[in-house]
């Protein structure tokens, strides 16, 4: 190589090498290809950990049951066994430590998820028992009249 | 509301989208198209001459081979200015994903800078030596480190014998060979960012990275030529204007302009038709095939974006033009409008490509407008909006001002 | 011996390659490796969702986005209810106001009043993220942010995605988005935090009516396996090629 012709060659070697070296420095080591090749798999491994970590906020019935056992017994034995009691209720998280009280929505608007009369052939919620919401005491909040833990019941 | 909806500030919903759809791929994907188009022009103007020995293009061929290296580094600007985490970009260099088409970034657009710097080296060497050796010994701060980026940029070769030079023009000669296909690469690879994406239906074709090649071609030679007239008119003018009198006369500069202008636009004319004849098969073939999407497509490009498409880009950008530089006693300012309106339409080209392809919803019943912000509010209306495209624009000048201080590529013989 | 600059390069310039390019090469399973962990993972999620059970109440898109911390008023969301109602003159209306969030309350399909005896059929389509066997998200994902586990989720590393959007315009199905806090790509992890827990996704926890299912498609006792194999079942948008692992039941034609 008695020439300047490779000169710049040299120079871009010298960049590459240094890109090389800096990836030694900045990518994660447990970064590469795994079970499903690298089109589909290549990422940092611990990242699934990170994912698997993320704290669940939603507990489901089966937390709730225990404590508040007046309210789960009649609600099991009614239609509204199906709704969870954090639909209503708000994400458990770690009540009763954090937060200590659940902030319940007693909203018109939630019970109107289903119970808005929309006649869906063809769909489920055709068949749900439902109001006109413009007609059907306007205003008011269901639980005025309607207990939502004993829903077969007509009022209190 | 907790934290910023991307894409939110400048769409509009019509009829049914998906929640989660917005112009996400905003004016400064319109750019970067655009501007690696410029790069890949006008590198493949300067080698007409170093390669394919165009000699009517000798002047034409330093002075678009340095602005193509200006235009080249301002072409990630965009692109950074898109990411939402701009400091992240380098990743790209560092864990590429190789069945990603903007991976292939980091390997061709490094590549080519190499091989455009590489190019620069080689046909500056001896200016940068004779510098390097001028400056040695003149007193003076700034000549010291003029004297000393010179020393730097000589490598250590100093050899400027017959010999030694002859070895620069062979590099030369391989260099800008090596260049073409690996500049059209630069940007078949852009064309294939739009073009491989299956899921949107304006895009997905196999002719866009052709397509995109063609019109950065046309839009490279037409912004070189244009550049160089402004040039050209601004030496004229301090010809006219300084007291001193000049080497060269008024009317020697305006021939010569003129006639290499004349020469130039010629190659224009052979790319703009092939780019025009592409797009128009794209069109027509779509129309022929009409599957699925055909009939939301179908809305969009005569309905919704007639104008863009017809009016402005095949009209304005390039209809019109081509008339003005078929037409017979082509003047410089004739030429200008025609250059400007041919960049205008390559523009609007790919902001009917990008902006286009998402004015219609994954749902093909439903509809999306882009707002460009016009006035920034925030970083993020600023970076997606016309202050940000306005910043990519004027960049590689502001670059080929500051590299024209180092490599001077408009001396004039 | 004479020692040049040349010299010194060279030597400097061969040091640094060698030391880098063995450490430069990817990190790569053998072939035993991974034969260990297939079998290891004999779990691939998928998902069932009956469009006949559904009746737009909400309470799984309100569910997703409080346990997976998606800002509860932004409009983009991971899952999200479609509302379709076809009219006897075959004319098709569709919506999903905030992704369904709030329900559905009122027979007006946008601004457009719908009279009762008009309807042929209506119906309520949740959607989520297809967890694609051929997921093109992740093979259009420039830096290896977003990736797919054995057991065929599709996430994203927020410390490692750059914010390109690529796999948002890659997605068919238009599941993913920019996290309006992390400005990263965000998209359904099957709340794969609670699936290796033992529970059901937030969205199949809140569903009352069952209509959204979750499970293990390796394993043929699973209830929504045994759907999959044994009734007949729909996907979203299959011409693309990605082999959507969210299965349907009831899927119209003018599902979008």
């Amino acid at each position: 190589m008695k020439t300047h012709v490779y000169r710049p060659l040299i120079v871009v070697l010298v960049i590459v090498g240094s890109i090389l070296l800096a990836r030694q420095f900045v990518v994660p080591p447990d970064f590469g290809v795994y079970e499903r090749g690298f089109m589909y798999s290549y990422y940092r491994r611990s990242n699934e950990k990170e994912w698997e970590e993320f704290k669940v906020k939603y507990r489901t019935k089966q937390y709730c049951k225990d404590c508040h056992s007046d309210k789960y017994e009649p609600i099991v034995s009614s239609k509204h066994k199906v709704i969870q009691c954090e639909n209503c209720h708000g994400p458990a998280l770690e009540h009763p430590q954090d937060p200590p009280k659940l902030t319940v929505d007693k909203s018109r608007q939630l019970c109107l998820r289903c119970h808005a009369k929309l006649p869906y052939p063809t769909s489920l919620r055709g068949k749900l028992k439902g109001v006109e919401p413009a007609q059907h005491n306007p205003g008011m909040e269901c639980s005025m009249c309607h207990n939502p833990h004993k829903p077969d019941m007509e009022g209190w | 509301m907790e934290g910023y909806v991307h894409g939110l500030e400048w769409t509009t919903k019509e009829l049914f989208t998906y929640p989660n759809e917005f112009i996400y791929w905003s004016i400064q994907i319109v750019m970067y198209p655009l501007m690696t188009g410029l790069v890949a022009g006008a590198f493949v103007l300067s080698s007409l001459y170093h390669v394919f020995g165009q000699k009517d293009l000798k002047d034409m061929a330093k002075f678009s081979l340095v602005f193509s290296f200006a235009l080249l580094i301002a072409a990630p600007m965009p692109l950074l200015l898109h990411l939402q985490h701009p400091l992240r970009g380098t990743e790209v260099f560092f864990t590429p994903h190789f069945t990603s088409a903007i991976s292939a970034f980091g390997i061709v657009f490094f590549t080519y800078s190499m091989i455009v710097a590489s190019e620069i080296w080689f046909v500056y060497r001896k200016f940068f030596v004779e510098q390097a050796l001028e400056l040695k010994d003149k007193e003076g701060i700034l000549n010291k480190i003029k004297g000393c980026i010179y020393r730097i940029l000589t490598l250590g070769a100093y050899d400027i014998s017959e010999e030694a030079l002859k070895k620069d023009e062979k590099a030369i000669k391989i260099l800008a060979g090596v260049g073409i296909p690996v500049a059209c690469f630069l940007h078949g690879y852009a064309g294939f960012i739009f073009g491989s994406v299956k899921a949107n239906a304006l895009w997905m074709t196999p002719l866009m990275p052709v397509i995109f090649i063609m019109s950065a071609i046309v839009s490279g030679i037409a912004l070189c030529m244009l550049t160089y007239i402004l040039i050209m008119e601004w030496k004229k003018f301090r010809i006219k204007t300084s007291k001193k009198p000049w080497e060269l006369t008024v009317e020697d500069v305006k021939g010569a302009e003129l006639e290499l202008i004349r020469k130039t636009s010629k190659y224009l004319v052979g790319f703009m038709i092939a780019a025009i004849t592409l797009e128009l098969l794209d069109l027509v073939f779509r129309g022929y095939t009409a599957v699925k999407s055909w009939d939301i497509l179908r809305s969009v490009i005569y309905g919704k974006d007639f104008v863009n498409i017809f009016i402005l880009q095949y009209g304005l950008g390039n209809l019109l033009p081509f008339v003005l530089l078929l037409l017979p006693k082509a003047s410089i300012r004739r030429m200008v409008i025609a250059l400007v309106l041919v960049l205008f339409g390559v523009f609007m080209m790919r902001w009917n490509v990008v902006i286009g392809g998402q004015a219609f919803s994954l749902t093909f019943s439903g509809y999306m407008h882009y707002h460009i912000p016009i006035i920034p509010h925030n970083i993020e209306t600023f970076k997606e909006g016309l202050m940000g495209a306005l910043v990519v624009g004027v960049m590689p000048f502001v670059l080929f001002w500051a590299f024209n201080k180092i490599v001077p590529s408009l001396k004039y013989k | 011996m004479k020692f040049t600059r040349r010299d010194f390069l060279k030597t400097a310039l061969s040091g640094t390659i060698a030391s880098v390019l063995p450490l430069g090469g990817l990190r790569i399973l053998k072939p035993g490796e991974v034969r260990a962990e297939i079998e290891k993972t004999n779990v691939r999620w998928g998902f069932l969702v009956d469009t006949y059970k559904c009746v737009g109440c909400g309470f799984c898109v309100k569910a997703c986005k409080l346990e997976n911390e998606v800002p509860y008023d932004a409009p983009v969301t991971r899952t999200w209810i479609e509302r379709y109602v076809i009219l006897k003159d075959g004319r098709v209306f569709a919506d999903t106001p905030m992704g369904g969030r709030d329900g559905f309350v009122s027979l007006k399909v946008r601004e457009t009043e719908i009279k009762p005896a008009d309807i042929a059929k209506a119906f309520f389509v949740p959607k989520l993220c297809n967890q694609c066997e051929k997921p093109p998200c992740v093979q259009v994902c420039p830096v290896g942010a977003t990736y797919q586990r054995a057991d065929g989720v599709v996430l994203v590393d927020r410390s490692w995605c750059i914010g390109c959007g690529y796999c948002i315009m890659a997605c068919p199905y238009g599941v993913r988005f920019f996290h309006p806090v992390y400005r990263t790509a965000e998209k359904c992890t099957f709340c794969i935090h609670r699936l290796v827990k033992g529970m059901k996704t937030a969205c199949v926890q809140a569903c009352p009516f069952g209509a959204r299912q979750v499970g293990n498609l390796k394993d043929l006792n699973d209830p929504i396996t045994k759907v999959i194999l044994n009734e007949r079942v729909a996907v979203l948008k299959d011409e693309y090629g990605t082999k959507p692992q969210v299965y349907y039941l009831g899927l119209d034609k003018n599902v979008r």
